[in-house]
């Protein structure tokens, strides 16, 4: 029993980047023993591996919507764009007077949503290739941000929606409670409906899945609905963090986070099986190599690289070929 | 013409496959000037000895002669370079270049890596022109219909300086004009000496532009005839591996069994370029046969009254009232199940576990949100495994890792989980072994006898026979006979799929 559980633990791919975070870890903890610390102040948590988990909040949201959107056989290239999107419409709204923070938060979760309608359709509807429909509104949402914000950086002043980035709940983050919560309503959904297997179906071989009966449209333009708020929920925290909306800046490179995050996690870019476990210590992991870059004083100019390092390693580890030449020198030396 | 030194000779060619034979001592000749058929249903070989010649496969064995030198092609490009060049149903040229870029591709007249346009664009109108071929030169080739994509094709090959010139199915997509422009320049290659093999499935084809046939059936070759000696019932018999006299005694194992109102009805349903109008009834407790050759409309028809395509004309009545069939989803609604052909393509989920490659149209049917439990699926894929003998391991191995056969068989359990009262099953029992092939059939026996309507569509003839009570004959896209009780014989159906004129006993 015990060994059986320890084998299906050891193949689920989501050990690969458990084994980059433990092994992350334990590099800080050499180098900055002070890493680990964790703290309590007014009840609140504090420390590094508190920051992580916070600042990776908004890669743990879009991921998991990247990973439903991968599941299908799709891509979402515009979830960056719906970030900023998402916060600027969010600051739009309040800078009109509105002060209910349902309205704010709603106009901005229904600019995701909108924004994922439109990918979905545009890609099982039109027929148009994933990577290129989403990269439409990758390339002009922000100009939309722009429009909805007139080029500036707007301040949003509202207590309840500073909560929503920089509050505590259960002494922990705010978004980290958020974010956790939410993949633990995915598993759930996941454990609980046919909705993965119909996602799962739809990815690994769509001919045969329409067949079979699934309305394979409607499945896809809803993963992408999916993905469009959850990208809008990362955008509101974003902007609720800082208390503004910066169409700029907001999301930029996050599609790109969310795309490691998710193959790290072993959910392969052709579809099928999706691992929401593997998608969330995905996340982490790269928040946690940032934050750590971030520790130890490298440059920002410079962090890239080690972050590139890292995901050629996870990649080869993944990989079968790799393992496969790995396993033979094991047993060609004596 | 007897006398003309071979173009190419093939001897013994023997390839296999994992062990399996696909071509088993193949001999096979074309001379110059000779328009050469090669026929054979699914799995007969032809594919399997067209890469061999090309130069895709290696061979396991026997020898390749061309223009009386020994041919061991290692690529398509050595091919084409020895004279031997093909043209496929889809044309492998690059649709986003004009015309004469291709024509000239790989090999453009030019200097120091500059191309010389008008160059290209003079010998492109010269090669177009040397065979009649009416079509821009400058106009981009995937703006073209396949027919001309074609004739450019072989414009190139012929430009090339092949002498060996195969088509593959070249005329599957075509209509009869087009057609007619190709046997235009098969012919007048002919005259030009080239020796040109032709690929089809329309026996008409085969007697309005061919010389000379080589038959092969399960990678052996059956024979080689000149047209004019062989009739089309023979042509068909040996495609099939009967003879008419054989066949005739096949004893009959069905029992009609007609209700009064067909459950399902379909009246001149017609599909541009896939079936012409055609009518088949199934009624409850019914088999009914769809026999025809290889392109002759089965699995088009299957797919109008499945609502994977949509039907252009005609309607089709369920109990007597027309129904809208616009999509799989719609006619699963219906209580119509469909196992196709393509088990790769449109049957398994290859990644996916037995179990759920098993519940997936039943769970489909049910919705997202009434999830069957794990018990309920435990219990519906134990409860097939025995009663369908699908041999496995466990239940969540991936379908991908289970044999033809029982894959076949899961594929068929996720239908009957649904509870169909319809079920189309497209070659049900093609590429499995013969144990697997029984179980199947008697698996259709017994939903036969549970009031389930099964409409079956097989190339082979004996397995109509046995199961079916009625058969519709198709041949090139349309309806052509039809046969019931009785009249349902080996014989019957041969004749019908042959068409022409079959002499009397």
């Amino acid at each position: 029993m015990n060994d059986s559980l320890l084998r299906r633990v050891c193949r689920s791919p989501a050990v690969w980047p458990l084994a980059g975070i433990l092994l992350l870890l334990a590099a800080n903890l050499a180098l900055k023993p002070a890493f680990a610390r964790i703290t309590i102040l007014d009840g609140h948590l504090y420390g590094l591996p508190i920051d992580v988990l916070n600042h990776g909040a908004k890669i743990l949201f879009v991921a998991l919507g990247m990973t439903v959107v991968i599941a299908t056989g799709g891509i979402d290239l515009s979830v960056g764009s719906i970030v900023a999107i998402a916060g600027a419409t969010a600051a739009m709204i309040a800078s009109h007077g509105v002060t209910s923070l349902p309205l704010i938060v709603g106009g901005a979760l229904a600019s995701g949503l909108a924004a994922g309608a439109i990918n979905g359709l545009l890609v099982a509807r039109l027929g148009v290739q994933p990577i290129v429909a989403t990269l439409i509104l990758m390339v002009s949402g922000r100009g939309i941000a722009q429009v909805l914000t007139d080029g500036q950086v707007l301040v949003i002043r509202q207590p309840g929606f500073d909560f929503l980035g920089n509050g505590f709940l259960l002494g922990l983050p705010f978004p980290a409670v958020l974010a956790m919560a939410a993949y633990a309503v995915a598993w759930t959904i996941r454990r609980r409906s046919a909705a993965a297997l119909m996602i799962e179906a739809v990815g690994d071989n769509p001919a045969a899945a329409r067949f079979a009966g699934l309305a394979t449209d409607k499945i896809r333009v809803a993963a992408y609905v999916v993905s469009g708020l959850l990208a809008a929920v990362a955008g509101v925290m974003m902007a609720a963090n800082i208390g503004a909306a910066d169409s700029q800046r907001a999301g930029e490179n996050l599609e790109l986070d969310a795309i490691f995050a998710v193959v790290v996690g072993g959910t392969a870019l052709e579809g099928g099986r999706f691992f929401l476990a593997g998608s969330f210590l995905g996340a982490l992991l790269l928040q946690m190599l940032t934050t750590t870059l971030y520790n130890l004083g490298v440059p920002p100019a410079v962090a890239p690289v080690p972050k590139a390092l890292l995901i050629l390693a996870v990649c080869l580890a993944q990989s079968d070929r790799t393992r496969a030449w790995l396993s033979q020198l094991w047993r060609r030396s004596p | 013409m007897e006398s003309a030194a071979p173009l190419l000779t093939v001897r013994g060619l023997t390839k296999r496959f994992a062990g399996v034979a696909a071509l088993d001592g193949v001999d096979f000749t074309v001379r110059p000037g000779e328009i050469h058929a090669l026929l054979g249903e699914n799995g007969a070989g032809k594919s399997t000895l067209i890469k061999t010649l090309t130069g895709v496969h290696t061979p396991d064995g026997g020898e390749i002669i061309l223009a009386g030198a020994a041919f061991r092609p290692r690529s398509p490009r050595d091919a084409e370079n020895a004279g031997l060049s093909t043209v496929y149903q889809e044309v492998n040229l690059i649709p986003s270049l004009s015309v004469a870029e291709n024509l000239s591709l790989g090999r453009q007249p030019g200097r120091f890596g500059f191309i010389r346009w008008r160059a290209v664009r003079a010998h492109a109108r010269t090669v177009l022109a040397r065979l009649d071929i009416a079509c821009d030169p400058e106009a981009e080739l995937g703006s073209l219909s396949l027919a001309t994509q074609q004739l450019v094709a072989i414009a190139r090959a012929v430009d090339l300086r092949a002498r060996l010139l195969i088509l593959d199915e070249p005329t599957a997509s075509l209509d009869e004009q087009e057609v007619a422009g190709l046997f235009r320049i098969m012919r007048q290659l002919r005259t030009n000496g080239i020796g040109i093999v032709f690929v089809t499935h329309f026996l008409e084809q085969v007697y309005a532009v061919c010389d000379r046939l080589t038959i092969l059936r399960n990678g052996r070759l059956v024979g080689e005839h000149a047209v004019r000696d062989l009739s089309r019932l023979d042509l068909v018999a040996a495609m099939l591996g009967r003879t008419p006299e054989e066949t005739a005694s096949t004893e009959k194992t069905t029992r009609p069994q007609r209700s009064e109102e067909p459950l399902v009805e379909a009246r001149g349903i017609a599909r541009r370029g896939a079936i012409r109008p055609v009518d088949v009834a199934i009624g409850a407790g019914e088999v009914v046969g769809l026999a025809g050759l290889l392109g002759s409309g089965r699995t088009e028809t299957a797919r109008l009254l499945f609502g994977i395509d949509r039907c252009e004309a005609g309607e089709i009545r369920v109990r007597g009232t027309p129904v809208r069939l616009d999509s799989p989803r719609a006619a699963i609604r219906l209580g119509f199940a469909f196992c196709s052909e393509d088990r790769k393509r449109e049957g398994i989920l290859p990644h996916l576990s037995v179990r759920e490659n098993l519940i997936v149209a039943l769970q489909a049917k049910r919705g997202a949100w009434k999830r069957l439990s794990r018990q309920e699926q435990e219990a519906l894929c134990e409860h097939y495994v025995r009663a369908l003998r699908i041999k496995l391991s466990n239940l969540d191995q991936p379908i991908a890792t289970l044999s033809g056969g029982n894959q076949q068989k899961v594929l068929l359990a996720r239908w009957l989980a649904t509870r169909p009262e319809l079920i189309i099953v497209d070659e049900p029992t093609r590429g499995i072994d013969i144990g697997a092939k029984a179980e199947i059939e008697q698996l259709i026996g017994s939903l036969r006898d549970q009031g389930v309507a099964v409409l079956f569509i097989s190339s082979e003839i004996e397995e109509v026979v046995r199961n079916a009570t009625e058969v519709v004959v198709l041949r090139e896209r349309r309806r052509v006979a039809s046969f019931s009780g009785p009249e349902v014989t080996a014989a019957n159906l041969m004749n019908a799929m042959a068409g022409g004129h079959v002499p009397h006993e």
